[in-house]
C-alpha cells in the first residue's frame, strides 16, 4: 500500500504530464505484477462493487471521531469528496501501518468486507483507520467509497504501460479494453510482447473518436480526399460477432447484453469474425425518433414488448474494424466502407449502412448542415478517404461538424457545490424561465464559466443566499445567463414539462435584466417546430 | 432593550459605552486596531489604538494617522465608560485581542488568533470574559493542522527535490505576517541561503527583521543578474503574483502554497500549485473550540467566516452562541 500511496503523492504532487507519466512507469517497472494490475484497474477507471454505504461510513466517522452525524454532514457538503472528509475527520492513526501491498490489502481486506456481517465490517473499516493515515488512509477510503479520479487519464496509464512494455500504446489500449480481472497473469499480458497475446473473443477494440472541426470545412484541402455522413446522436457502439456469438459493447465499455434482442438477432445475419463500429439510434420508417425514446431502451436490462414497439432501435453502421477474423484497422477507410457494404449485404434489418452525404464541394455542405434539425442529426462528420481506424481522440483525421446548439436567456435561481476540483465552491447552478408570473426551473448546468467567474459567481452566491435546502441555496434572481444546449423533449417528471439534452453555459449576460430573460412558452414553441429558433 | 456593548458596524464592532470602533473599514473617529491585514485595518481613524509591536507593519500599511497609540500588551487604557486592554492574539507580529470591560459585563474581541507556536510573534493569552467574539476562518472540523514542525520539514524536502531537479521553488504566502513566519521557522531548521523575494515582501520583511525577528537573508527577485534561472533555489511571492508576468522569470518552477486551506485538495488542485502546506496564522476547529473554554465565556459570537457550524455545536456543548456578519453592515450603511 506504501509504493502505491507514493505513486498516488508523486501524480497528485506535478501538474506535468511528463512528470505524470515517469511516475506510473518508475511505478510500473518496480511493482510486482498483481500489484500492478491492481494499479492499473483503479487508475484506468474501474472499481470496486461497493463494500460498504455511505451512510454506514459517515456514522463510523462520527462515532470515530466523536463528532455530531450533521458535523459529518456539513463537512462532506464543504469538502465534496467522502472519502477525503473522512480521512480529514478521523484521529490521527495510532497503530504502525502493516506492510501489505496494495493487492494483499484488497485481497485479504477489502473484498472480503462484502461478506461480512455489519459488526464484523465495521470493525474491520475502523481498525483500518486506526492503522493507516496520510494519503494511504485517503485511498483506502477511496477504494472503500468505489470513486477513484485522483488527476491521470486512461490515455497517460495506456502510454505509461506501452513505455514499460516497449509495444506500441494501441496495442495496450486494445488489451486494456473489455472485461479482466486484475491479477499477476493479467499484468503480464498487457505488458507481453506483440506476439504472444491471445484476446478474449469478447474483446472490443479501442475506439476512434473525432474532433469538433472549429474552422471552415474549407481548410481540410481537397474535398476529394473526403467522405461526409450524418452524424447521429445515439449511443456509440461496436458489435462483435465471432464464433457464432454476439457482443455490443457502448463506448464506455460498457457490455450491452441483453438490451437490445433485435439488434442481437439481426446480428446472426452476419458472417463470423465481423466487427462493426456505429451508431444505435431510435428508429422508425427510415428516420430516427427522439433520443428521450432510446433513452427508455439505455436503463433495460431486458426490454418487454411495449418498450420494443415503442421504441425500436437500429444499428447504423458505419465502419468496419474486423471481417473474415481480420483486424482492418490499419486500412484506409475507403476499402474499409467496401468491406463494410460487403459485410452488410447479408445482414438483415435493422442493422443497415449509415448513410453517406455526397458533395463534389465543399460550398456544398453548409445547406446539408443546414437540414440537420429536420433530418434529427446533429451535423455531419467528415472523414478522410485515406485514414486508418486510430484509437482514442486523435486530431486530423475524423472531425465533428455539429450545427450550433440552441440557445436561451434563463434567470440563475438555485446553486449548489460541486465535487471533487470544484468542491467547496458553488459551481452547479439552477437557470429558470418566466412562466405566468413566476419564474420556473428548466435546466441544470455545470460547465462554460472561467475559473475567474466561477470564482466571482460563488462570492456574489454565499452573499446574496435567500434560503438553504441542505446543500442547495436559492439566491436572489438577478444574474441572467445564456445557455446552449442540444434538444429539447417534453418531460413529464419536469415540473417546466421539458428536458433539455446537454445544457451547457454561453456566457454569463450582465447586460440582460431577469425581465429580458425567455419565458417557458419560447422553449415550448421549439418542442413543435425544432427550427423555430 | 439594552443594547449589547458591541454591535457590529462600520464592517467591524463599534462600543458605544467606550464610543470607539473595532477593526472598521469605513472612516471613523476613535478606532482600535486588531492587526494590520487589509480586511482589519483602514486609514481614516483620526484616534487610532493598537499594539505597540504592531506599530510598524501598521503605519506601513494605512499611514501615520493624527492621534496613534501603542499598546503595550496587558497596558490598560480607559476609554469612555470602558477599560479597554489589549492582550497577544499570535496571529502575526503586533496583534492582539481586546478586552473591554464595562458596566454590562466583560467582553474578548479576536480580530485573528492562532495557537499554534510562531516564532515571530508572543503567543496567544487567554483571559476569562463574559462574551468571547471570535473569529472563525477555519469553522469546520476537517481543518486541523499538522504541527509546523512537520510542516517545515515538508517544505524543505520539496525544496531540496527542486534543487536536484535544477528547477525554482516558488512558494506562495501572505506578504505580511505567513511569509516573515515561514522565514523564522526556515533559519529555526538552519537555513542560512539566501531567499529571494517578490517586491510586495520586502518593506514588511524589512519591519520585522528590525524588531529582532530571525531570518535567512532576503533578496528582491528583481534584482537578480540578468539571466539568472533561479535553478534550486527558494523564491517567495504572495498569491497574487501566481499567473502574472512576474513569474515568467522562473522558468519550469513547482509551485507551492502555504496556506490552511491547502489542507482540502480540491482548494489546491483548483488553484494549480503543486504543493500545498498546510501552515495557518488562523485557529484551527480544535482550537477555536478549545479558546472558547479557556476563555470560560458564557456566550460566544462567532465572526470572519462560516460560523454557522461552530454556532450548532457549542450550542450542543451548552455554550450559548450566535453568528454575526460584519460585511452585511457595511454593505447596509452604504446602500
Amino acid at each position: 500500500m506504501k509504493d502505491f500511496a507514493a505513486l498516488f503523492d508523486r501524480l497528485d504532487r506535478t501538474t506535468g504530464t511528463n512528470a505524470k507519466l515517469s511516475a506510473l512507469a518508475d511505478y510500473f517497472r518496480q511493482a510486482r505484477p498483481e500489484d500492478a494490475a491492481w494499479a492499473v484497474y483503479f487508475l484506468t477507471g474501474r472499481r470496486l462493487k461497493r463494500l460498504v454505504n455511505t451512510r454506514e461510513l459517515r456514522e463510523w466517522t462520527a462515532e470515530a471521531s466523536g463528532l455530531a452525524l450533521w458535523l459529518i454532514e456539513e463537512s462532506y457538503e464543504h469538502v465534496g469528496d467522502l472519502a477525503e472528509t473522512m480521512h480529514l475527520l478521523l484521529p490521527p492513526a495510532s497503530a504502525e501501518p502493516p506492510t501489505e501491498t496494495l493487492a494483499e490489502l484488497i485481497e485479504s481486506t477489502i473484498k472480503p468486507l462484502a461478506q461480512m456481517d455489519d459488526d464484523a465490517r465495521k470493525q474491520r473499516v475502523q481498525q483500518l483507520w486506526g492503522q493507516f493515515d496520510g494519503s494511504e488512509r485517503f485511498l483506502i477510503n477511496k477504494l472503500l467509497t468505489g470513486g477513484f479520479r485522483v488527476g491521470v487519464s486512461k490515455r497517460l496509464v495506456t502510454r505509461a504501460l506501452a513505455e514499460v512494455a516497449g509495444v506500441d500504446s494501441s496495442l495496450i489500449a486494445h488489451r486494456l479494453m473489455g472485461k479482466w480481472t486484475p491479477d499477476a497473469d493479467l499484468y503480464q499480458r498487457l505488458i507481453a510482447d506483440e506476439t504472444d497475446l491471445d484476446f478474449e473473443q469478447s474483446t472490443p477494440y479501442p475506439f476512434f473518436l473525432a474532433s469538433p472541426l472549429e474552422a471552415e470545412p474549407e481548410s481540410l484541402g481537397e474535398p476529394d480526399a473526403w467522405q461526409a455522413e450524418w452524424k447521429w446522436d445515439g449511443i456509440r457502439a461496436q458489435l462483435i460477432r465471432r464464433d457464432g456469438q454476439t457482443w455490443i459493447w457502448s463506448r464506455g465499455e460498457e457490455r450491452m447484453d441483453g438490451r437490445f434482442p433485435e439488434l442481437e438477432a439481426a446480428s446472426e445475419s452476419l458472417p463470423d469474425g465481423t466487427v462493426l463500429d456505429g451508431e444505435i439510434m431510435a428508429w422508425r420508417d427510415d428516420r430516427p425518433l427522439p433520443f428521450s425514446l432510446l433513452q427508455t431502451r439505455i436503463g433495460r436490462k431486458k426490454p418487454g414488448k411495449v418498450t420494443l414497439e415503442k421504441a425500436p432501435v437500429a444499428l447504423l453502421a458505419y465502419d468496419c474494424l474486423e471481417f473474415d477474423g481480420e483486424d482492418l484497422r490499419d486500412r484506409p477507410l475507403e476499402q474499409r466502407m467496401e468491406t463494410l457494404n460487403r459485410a452488410l449485404s447479408t445482414a438483415s434489418a435493422p442493422i443497415q449502412p449509415s448513410q453517406i452525404v455526397a458533395f463534389d464541394s465543399w460550398g456544398q455542405l453548409p445547406a446539408q448542415r443546414d437540414r440537420s434539425r429536420e433530418l434529427g442529426v446533429e451535423g455531419l462528420m467528415l472523414k478522410r478517404l485515406d485514414s486508418c481506424y486510430q484509437v482514442g481522440r486523435k486530431r486530423g483525421a475524423w472531425w465533428k461538424w455539429k450545427v450550433e446548439p440552441y440557445t436561451f436567456d434563463g434567470v440563475l435561481i438555485y446553486a449548489q457545490p460541486g465535487h471533487g476540483r470544484r468542491s467547496n465552491l458553488f459551481t452547479d447552478y439552477t437557470f429558470a424561465v418566466h412562466h405566468d408570473g413566476e419564474l420556473v426551473p428548466v435546466a441544470k448546468a455545470y460547465s462554460g464559466l472561467t475559473q475567474k467567474e466561477i470564482d466571482r459567481l460563488d462570492r456574489w452566491i454565499r452573499s446574496n443566499t435567500k434560503e438553504r435546502f441542505g446543500p442547495v441555496r436559492s439566491v436572489e434572481p438577478i444574474h441572467v445567463f445564456e445557455l446552449a444546449f442540444e434538444g429539447i423533449a417534453p418531460s413529464p417528471r419536469h415540473k417546466s414539462g421539458i428536458a433539455m439534452r446537454f445544457p451547457r453555459i454561453h456566457r454569463w449576460r450582465e447586460d440582460l435584466r431577469i425581465e429580458d430573460a425567455d419565458s417557458l412558452d419560447d422553449l415550448k414553441r421549439l418542442l413543435r417546430d425544432p427550427d423555430a429558433a | 432593550m439594552n443594547e449589547p456593548l458591541l454591535v457590529p458596524d462600520a464592517g467591524g464592532l463599534y462600543c458605544r459605552a467606550g464610543d470607539f470602533w473595532i477593526d472598521p473599514l469605513r472612516a471613523v473617529h476613535r478606532s482600535i486596531i486588531t492587526h494590520a491585514h487589509a480586511d482589519h485595518a483602514r486609514s481614516g481613524a483620526s484616534e487610532v489604538y493598537t499594539a505597540k509591536p504592531g506599530l510598524p507593519v501598521l503605519t506601513h500599511r494605512i499611514g501615520q494617522p493624527e492621534d496613534l497609540t501603542g499598546l503595550d500588551y496587558g497596558q490598560s487604557v480607559e476609554l469612555g465608560d470602558t477599560r479597554v486592554t489589549l492582550f497577544p492574539a499570535g496571529h502575526i507580529l503586533g496583534s492582539a485581542t481586546v478586552r473591554i470591560e464595562a458596566e454590562q459585563g466583560t467582553w474578548g474581541v479576536s480580530g485573528d488568533f492562532k495557537r499554534a507556536p510562531d516564532p515571530t510573534c508572543a503567543a496567544f493569552e487567554p483571559y476569562p470574559c463574559d462574551v468571547w467574539v471570535s473569529e472563525c476562518t477555519f469553522g469546520l472540523p476537517v481543518y486541523r493542522w499538522p504541527s509546523p514542525k512537520e510542516v517545515v520539514g515538508e517544505i524543505l524536502e520539496w525544496w531540496s527535490d527542486c534543487s536536484r531537479q535544477d528547477r525554482p521553488a516558488v512558494l506562495f504566502c501572505y506578504a505580511l505576517g505567513k511569509a516573515q513566519r515561514v522565514l523564522s521557522e526556515l533559519a529555526a531548521a538552519g537555513v542560512e541561503d539566501a531567499v529571494w523575494l517578490h517586491g510586495a515582501m520586502l518593506p514588511l520583511t524589512e519591519c520585522y527583521r528590525q524588531q529582532g525577528v530571525l531570518m535567512p537573508p532576503t533578496r528582491p527577485a528583481t534584482e537578480a543578474e540578468k539571466g539568472e534561472k533561479f535553478k534550486g533555489q527558494l523564491v517567495l511571492a504572495p498569491p497574487s503574483a501566481s499567473g502574472s508576468p512576474w513569474m515568467r522569470r522562473f522558468p519550469k518552477h513547482s509551485a507551492g502554497f502555504v496556506s490552511g486551506w491547502m489542507r482540502i485538495r480540491g482548494n489546491r488542485r483548483r488553484r494549480g500549485y503543486d504543493r500545498g502546506f498546510v501552515m495557518s496564522d488562523h485557529a484551527d476547529w480544535p482550537d477555536l473550540v478549545r479558546t472558547c473554554s479557556d476563555m470560560q465565556a458564557s456566550q460566544v459570537i462567532t465572526i470572519h467566516g462560516n460560523g454557522e457550524s461552530l454556532v450548532r455545536h457549542l450550542g450542543d456543548q451548552g455554550i450559548q452562541a450566535e453568528a454575526w456578519n460584519l460585511r452585511q453592515t457595511l454593505r447596509q450603511a452604504s446602500a
